[in-house]
């Protein structure tokens, strides 16, 4: 009982925090911009899969990092052209298009992955991101370890944030693109185009999600293997609504969340006789618990899964 | 590019969208096939060769569709009401599992037919149970049940695992993570001899007749299509969504279930964490490619199974990866979603 309690004061448990919270608020970002529009994307794991697999490929072949992390974001943003032109174009299901990219994209994932790297041979390793200490202030004490000795783009994903929360809650832009998930004929009746507002907010969404992905392949772990996102996109969608659709409170759904994961790992070495699986499960009872806790307060945009179509009502 | 909707749908236009579909869809990823250095019409006669060229390739594929049907029906059920029921993965681990435990030896001295109906009929309420969950929360909260059914899956798997490395652990496996086995006599017979085909697959061509009859021939039937078609509509005729809802949820979840059984009953009888390549995905797919039509998930069934089954052998033919079958049927469905747009929609000349 004290050891699980010791654990908490450990400052390394709260550097991992923060790290395995990285591709989470990447995901519930991209997540989060997407409904804010009005457009729910269910292609995240499948964006996710591809952004891990395509930045760990990009490095794997010779690119830089970041020019690793760039390409990964591309990738996911024209897998957001896709489910935007299906869901905005076309107007079709946002559900069954959202599953219908995420198999195709982990599929073609895979297939790539299987092209270069034949079955039976080891997953080859690439040089991952190492942390960056920031002068003077990753000397603090406790928090210098938490907050300021992270990997790049840890730091890239809290700036995303302050960037997203400006963005939605002080800008022109912002407000545009939450008439659009509220009521996107207001919108064109202030002149915007809310088809064109939805496919932007799709593709940038996208590109975060795909960032998220690649975090994993290119820092968290330093290969590629299938199955590795484990359902992550799907977690970021449950933080969406857990957090009422605000960025602030995605941010600290997701590190809330990842608490638990880094806690329910090092509890695993300490308590014993509890089978390893119920600990694994922990994360996604948590999920549907905090959907069950949210649901009765939660604002969901009014638009959201509402086609929009020209001239239509 | 301008939209019009088309004032009339015709039967002719609706059975050539999946057939548009699949052929966009293989000519997607012909291109991919050719990245990989292979002649794309060689891959795809290897495939058919391997999905039907001999007797056992054509009992092989049909086995891989037995639990697709079950997991297509339960998609398409699910989805003709818009329950978007994703958790088909989860209610077939269930499914199985369940099946394992009562069929290894809670039912000795009972008939043996009346033991195998019992060990469905379970599987079927574990499938039933595990999405009325959802579904309530659905219709309580209003929380989607896209998320909680695909969180469940993840749940369920790791369950499942924690039984067979448990209290269902085969103790005579050498210690492999396997349930202990459903009872030889409760296992399905061959229906083609010296073939893995089982008399299963009568029961999964059986359920969609059942199925069929109940969308079509019911006043349920009416109502579940009803609420798909226009929620508030039905609710304003007097049709109870909240009653309708979850008995298409029980429904659903039952024939997953099934599937989970029958593979079991049919096929391994055990249980492990790999006893399913995504058949409750690969069942979204199937229903969609059938236009959510339960005669249709039949022949869709039986086309995802031949691709899973020819890329297998193409892929030790040629050494293209064998995920150009994921490729191939998830663009199918992708493909699919566009086509039946066509059928609704016109571009405007």
């Amino acid at each position: 009982m004290i050891e699980a309690l010791e654990i908490l004061t450990n400052a390394s448990l709260w550097s991992a925090v923060l790290r395995i919270a990285t591709p989470l608020i990447f995901g519930v970002l991209g997540a989060l911009l997407c409904e804010r529009a009005g457009v729910l994307n269910l292609a995240i794991e499948g964006i996710m899969t591809m952004g891990a697999m395509i930045g760990w490929l990009a490095v794997y072949l010779g690119a830089d990092l970041w020019t690793g992390l760039a390409i990964a974001a591309a990738s996911g943003a024209a897998l957001g052209l896709l489910h935007a032109f299906l869901t905005v174009s076309l107007s079709l299901s946002q559900h069954v298009s959202g599953l219908g990219i995420t198999l195709f994209a982990s599929s073609l994932a895979y297939f790539v992955y299987r092209l270069v790297v034949t079955v039976g041979s080891l997953p080859p390793s690439i040089e991952p991101f190492q942390p960056i200490k920031i002068p003077l202030l990753s000397k603090l004490p406790f928090i210098g370890e938490i907050f300021f000795s992270q990997m790049g783009p840890t730091y890239l994903a809290i700036i995303a944030v302050l960037i997203m929360i400006y963005v939605l809650n002080r800008t022109p832009l912002g407000l545009a693109i939450r008439m659009t998930g509220e009521n996107p004929h207001a919108v064109e009746a202030q002149g915007l185009n809310p088809i064109v507002i939805r496919i932007v907010a799709i593709v940038v969404g996208s590109a975060l999600m795909a960032l998220g992905g690649s975090f994993l392949t290119t820092a968290a772990f330093n290969s590629f293997f299938p199955e590795m996102v484990q359902g992550r996109g799907w977690i970021c969608i449950a933080l969406v609504i857990f957090a009422s659709w605000q960025p602030g409170k995605a941010f600290f759904g997701a590190i809330l969340f990842s608490f638990f994961d880094a806690y329910q790992l090092r509890l695993q070495h300490v308590v014993e006789d509890v089978p390893y699986q119920l600990f694994l499960m922990a994360p996604y009872v948590l999920s549907i618990i905090a959907l069950i806790l949210v649901s009765r307060r939660a604002k969901v945009p009014e638009a959201l899964m509402a086609p929009y179509r020209r001239g239509e009502r | 590019m301008r939209l019009e909707r088309r004032t009339h749908t015709s039967t002719k236009l609706v059975l050539t969208a999946p057939v548009v579909a699949i052929f966009v869809s293989l000519s997607i990823s012909g291109i991919l096939i050719i990245l990989a250095g292979v002649n794309p019409f060689l891959a795809y006669l290897e495939i058919l060769k391997g999905a039907f060229g001999s007797k056992l390739a054509i009992t092989e594929t049909l086995t891989r569709a037995c639990p697709l049907i079950l997991t297509g029906l339960a998609a398409s059920v699910a989805f003709k009401a818009r329950l978007w029921n994703i958790g088909g993965e989860g209610q077939f681990y269930i499914g199985a599992l369940v099946a394992a435990a009562i069929g290894n030896n809670l039912l000795i001295g009972i008939p043996i037919l009346l033991a195998m109906v019992l060990v469905m009929i379970s599987s079927m309420i574990a499938g039933a149970i595990l999405l009325a969950g959802p579904a309530f929360l659905r219709l309580r909260f209003g929380i989607d049940e896209v998320v909680t059914t695909l969180l469940l899956n993840f749940i369920i798997i790791l369950f499942v695992g924690l039984m067979i490395e448990g209290p269902l652990k085969d103790p005579f496996a050498f210690g492999w993570p396997q349930s202990v086995p459903v009872d030889r006599s409760l296992r399905f017979s061959d229906l083609i001899p010296s073939s893995r085909l089982h008399n299963g697959f009568l029961i999964a061509v059986f359920a969609a007749l059942i199925i069929w009859t109940i969308i079509t021939k019911t006043s349920f039937g009416l109502k579940a299509r009803a609420t798909g078609l226009s929620p508030k509509a039905a609710a304003f005729s007097g049709i109870s969504l909240t009653k309708t809802i979850m008995i298409v949820a029980l429904i659903s979840g039952a024939l997953a279930g099934l599937a989970g059984a029958i593979e079991v009953m049919g096929v391994t009888g055990y249980v492990t964490t790999t006893l399913s390549p995504g058949f409750g995905y690969a069942g979204i797919v199937v229903a969609m490619l059938a236009a959510l039509h339960p005669g249709g998930v039949i022949i869709s069934a039986v086309f995802i199974a031949s691709i899973f089954i020819g890329a297998d052998a193409m892929s030790r033919a040629t050494g293209v990866p064998s995920f150009i079958a994921d490729v191939i049927m998830s663009l199918s469905l992708l493909a699919m979603l566009i086509a039946i747009f066509f059928t609704n929609y016109r571009i405007k000349k």
